[in-house]
């Protein structure tokens, strides 16, 4: 952390985007994380990816739980909505707010122990239910707020600081989001922002519920021989299952590839989704064996990332629940008080 | 990384750091300094209200801080990293006076003269700031120093040229006075007509600075008829300096475009001329004169006319009636060469009194016999080592405007410097054409998890101007000074503007761990961690663009990933936030002072 703002002055050749901003708009307060942290290059990673989106930040809501992770709000998107929730309660808070104003764009910022612990419920039912958001989880396995207990994503058999093993077993939220329906599953790395910042791309363009599961270090607990959370484990065991490029508008493909080796997906907004191959099997269009080489590959003790599972039709909450196309909060009198006769109409289709 | 593996391929090699130059040239205003003084050192003194610490640090180098801090030509700011950052570069120069003018009695910190002299004798023609820079490294090291000058007083062009309303005599007396003050025999007054008879006179060496003292003349119709009211620029300041000339006439006209012509237009305007008028043949933007003394004539209600070739002195029964210029345009041919096309409008007539000739200088040796193996190139220059400033007779050096034709002061010094070293080896029998490295150290900055002994908040404030005296009490004197230094308070601001280039960003890579911490908080993109590759197809996959191919790329040794730190250096802000968001202490702050080595026990060789 540091004591110093920001300076304001930024490089006299910084880009613009279309509208006019500078990467450096998309900024928030300066971390107070330790130096080094994971969870701020995630952070960058956001800003640049709203950056590249174009995205108004006036039309972005970020909702976060508790822990260092759900800190992070504060460092990114400074014109934008936030709600800095209660422990492990974000998901609820976000679902509410996606209801009452469904044109919003609605990123869920969470870590391991606000998801993974007191808030697993929480976040079991907001990807079941198919809410309309990103949901990131900055998952460095550790407790870092209360000085380094292991957290339920930890792996077994990986040790503490200390030197302690973990004897539980882990959960894998990735596998969990699969397994729950999530119709946009990512996994990545702090560390590799090649990879994370299309990804975040993606998942902000996805219509239904977006799921990453980004490994950050923690450098002040986790990141010692032993873990398996540690920048030079990660990239020891990084099984990058595709590379990503994502385009709001369908453009010609200017590389060769071998015939399999690029997917293109077009989401429902229109983005295509081109993906490189690495692992020739590899198809993110299939669930089950995505989830099937998630568990095989978490044996060998690699670490799978890259774009699982994406269903570009997918539906969301609001398609489930036949929900206006104005949003709720937008809806006036007139619209929300039919009037007695509608009423008597309604009870009595229910007698 | 895209296929291209460690190291890539033709990649640029790790920098370096242990090269001097590679760290001076990221201080872009102390290398862009003649004499390399250590700018962001004694602008951090000046900001912590010690002034004469300030001052000895400008001393050492530049050897005249007061009059410097006033006049100099300022190569440091145009390259000052502010200005690249932001609109403006920081006030270095007038920084320097501040401190000049602000410090305690410091004659007791000048160096010690020894009592028992080394038997050595110097002789050093003309009293300007080389020859005066060359007696200033000479005499605490024991030697004989004898100056020899035309005019009454010591000082050269410092004191016949620029104008007193620019700098005021005390300090030229008083920055002179401190090496005069060391026991230099002078013989002033006296114009030395032969550098043989000096070779007689036995010197050990001889030490030639006298600058570039004859003004070129215009040979135009009328010149002689109406040569009462027509004077050369430099001959007519130097005799309004030495109180000969008190008067010039109502309407004048200046031709030239340089610093000697803002400073002949700024003095008729003192002296009677309520109408001047600045006359230059190329464009407004092409004229020589710095643009800060083109302001201060145009502030001063002086108008600068482009564009306009003189052609003929009108005159009248002996007597100076005006001018006439031809009216020309710029052309350019396809290799961007100029020249002046008539644009075939009328010629234009200006009317005047007195017209002061300021289109430039010239060397002139006419003192200096053949005989003495002194020789000259085709342009009339001396024949030089460009290092060593030895001239062809090995006994004899050359320094200031003298060697290689006009440039200003503190070339002048930086040359001073150099010659004492070559004097200073010659005279005891040591080869000249080595020379001393310059003393380097380098000190971590930091104190704390978010502690620098150094201020790295970096001040958002624009450029300070520095107060006037009231223009209804300068122009009616050649003596009051327009300028008037900024109060300790504005100072203070203008120093904080300073990013202290010298803090350097030191990386080291076996500590990295790539957690992008750093590319993440710097304020300007100026760190990337990428593959490596050729510079110019690397320069184009930086995190920001690298268009500024003057500065350079600070690449460390390959990363654990097979990666590469790149730092482009252009607008680094030197804040430190780098070093504050390691988590490994892979980046330090450190500070680098280079201080240039004079002659002395560090350059020679036994």
């Amino acid at each position: 952390m540091t004591y110093l703002a920001k300076p304001r002055f930024h490089h006299p050749k910084l880009p613009t985007n279309a509208l006019g901003y500078t990467r450096r708009d998309y900024e928030g307060a300066v971390s107070t994380l330790c130096a080094g942290c994971g969870h701020d290059s995630i952070s960058a990673a956001i800003i640049q990816a709203c950056f590249e989106l174009d995205l108004p930040p006036h039309r972005i809501a970020k909702l976060s739980g508790i822990g260092c992770s759900s800190k992070t709000p504060t460092y990114f998107l400074g014109a934008s909505h936030g709600f800095n929730s209660v422990h492990g309660r974000m998901p609820s808070v976000l679902t509410g707010a996606n209801l009452a104003n469904r044109d919003l764009v609605y990123l869920g910022v969470s870590g391991d122990g606000d998801s993974a612990s007191i808030g697993l419920g929480q976040f079991a039912h907001s990807i079941r239910r198919a809410v309309n958001m990103l949901y990131i989880v900055e998952n460095n396995g550790v407790y870092g707020l209360t000085k380094g207990q292991f957290s339920a994503t930890a792996d077994k058999g990986s040790l503490s600081k200390r030197g302690v093993a973990n004897h539980d077993e882990p959960i894998d939220l990735a596998s969990m989001a699969l397994l729950l329906g999530a119709s946009f599953v990512a996994r990545s790395f702090s560390g590799d922002k090649e990879q994370l910042v299309p990804l975040i791309k993606a998942a902000l363009r996805h219509k239904g519920a977006a799921f990453i599961d980004c490994i950050s270090p923690c450098v002040a607990f986790n990141n010692h021989p032993g873990s398996t959370k540690s920048f030079d484990f990660v990239r020891e065991h990084n099984d990058a299952v595709n590379r990503l490029d994502v385009m709001v508008e369908r453009a010609p493909i200017e590389t060769e590839y071998a015939p399999g080796e690029l997917v293109e997906v077009t989401q429902h907004d229109g983005t295509v989704l081109r993906l490189r191959k690495l692992d020739a099997t590899y198809d993110p269009r299939d669930r089950g064996a995505a989830m099937a080489y998630l568990q095989q590959q978490s044996a060998k003790g690699e670490v799978v990332t890259g774009l699982l599972f994406v269903d570009p039709e997918a539906a969301d909450l609001h398609d489930a629940l036949s929900t206006v196309a104005t949003p709720l909060n937008a809806l006036d009198d007139a619209a929300l008080v039919p009037g007695a006769k509608a009423l008597d109409k309604l009870n009595a289709s229910l007698r | 990384m895209d296929g291209r593996g460690p190291g890539g391929v033709g990649g640029v090699p790790p920098t370096d750091i242990r090269n001097p130059d590679y760290f001076h040239k990221v201080v872009d205003c102390q290398w862009a300094c003649p004499a390399h003084t250590p700018v962001p050192e004694y602008i951090r003194l000046i900001a912590a209200g010690r002034y004469s610490d300030a001052y000895m640090v400008n001393w050492k180098s530049n050897v005249f801080p007061g009059i410097l801090g006033r006049t100099c030509d300022r190569p440091c700011e145009p390259a000052c990293r502010r200005g690249r950052v932001e609109d403006e570069p920081v006030a270095i120069c007038r920084l320097k006076r501040v401190a000049a003018d602000n410090k305690d009695d410091i004659r007791h910190r000048l160096p010690a003269i020894p009592a028992v002299k080394n038997g050595k004798r110097v002789a050093l023609v003309g009293a300007g700031p080389a020859a005066l820079t060359v007696a200033r490294d000479l005499m605490p090291l024991g030697y004989h120093c004898t100056v020899f000058d035309r005019d009454q007083r010591a000082g050269g062009m410092i004191r016949s040229q620029i104008p007193r309303f620019r700098l005021p005599e005390e300090v030229i007396d008083e920055e002179v006075g401190y090496i005069t003050g060391m026991g230099v025999e002078l013989r002033l007054g006296q114009e030395v007509r032969s550098l043989q008879a000096i070779l007689d006179e036995g010197f050990d060496a001889v030490f030639v600075g006298t600058g570039a003292p004859r003004g070129k003349d215009l040979d135009l119709p009328g010149r002689r008829e109406a040569a009462a009211n027509i004077h050369v620029g430099i001959d007519w300041l130097s005799s309004v300096s030495f109180g000969h000339v008190e008067r010039i006439g109502r309407r004048v006209i200046v031709l030239g475009g340089g610093n000697t012509a803002m400073d002949c237009c700024r003095s008729a305007r003192r002296l009677g001329g309520d109408e001047v008028k600045v006359v230059v043949r190329s464009g407004y933007d092409e004229m020589k004169a710095s643009p800060w003394e083109k302001e201060d004539a145009t502030h001063e209600g002086i108008p600068i006319l482009n564009f306009m070739v003189p052609k003929e002195f009108l005159h009248e029964g002996g007597r100076l009636t005006g001018m006439l210029f031809e009216r020309v345009r710029a052309e350019y041919d396809e290799r961007g060469r100029r020249s002046l096309v008539p644009t075939g409008e009328p010629d234009e007539r200006i009317d005047c009194d007195d017209v002061l000739v300021a289109v430039g200088q010239e060397n002139a040796f006419p003192w200096i016999e053949r005989e003495t193996g002194v020789e000259f190139d085709r342009w009339g220059l001396p024949k030089l080592d460009p290092v060593t400033f030895q001239a062809t007779n090995p006994r004899v050096f050359f320094g200031g405007d003298s060697a290689f034709g006009p440039k200003n002061i503190i070339w002048a010094v930086a040359h001073g410097h150099e010659a004492a070293i070559s004097i200073d080896r010659f005279c005891r029998g040591e080869d000249v054409a080595e020379r001393p490295p310059p003393g380097v150290e380098t000190s971590s900055q930091k104190m704390g998890i978010h502690e620098w002994s150094y201020d790295n908040d970096i001040s958002a404030d624009l450029r300070f101007r520095v107060p006037w005296a009231e223009p209804e009490k300068t122009l009616r004197s050649i003596s009051v000074e327009v300028e008037l230094g900024f109060d300790a308070r504005t100072a203070f601001a203008e120093a904080q503007r300073c990013l202290n280039c010298d803090v350097q960003t030191v990386f080291t890579a076996q500590l990295c761990i790539e957690c992008d911490a750093c590319a993440d908080i710097c304020p300007v993109d100026c760190i990337t961690f990428t593959a490596n590759g050729p510079e110019a197809e690397l320069r184009g996959r930086l995190n920001a663009p690298s268009v500024n191919l003057t500065q350079a790329l600070y690449l460390s040794e390959d990363l654990k990933t097979g990666r590469v730190m790149v730092k482009d250096e252009d607008v680094c802000l030197h804040c430190g936030l780098c070093a504050e968001r390691c988590p490994t202490g892979a980046w330090d702050m450190q500070k680098f002072l280079l201080e240039m080595t004079h002659a002395g026990h560090a350059c020679r060789s036994h």
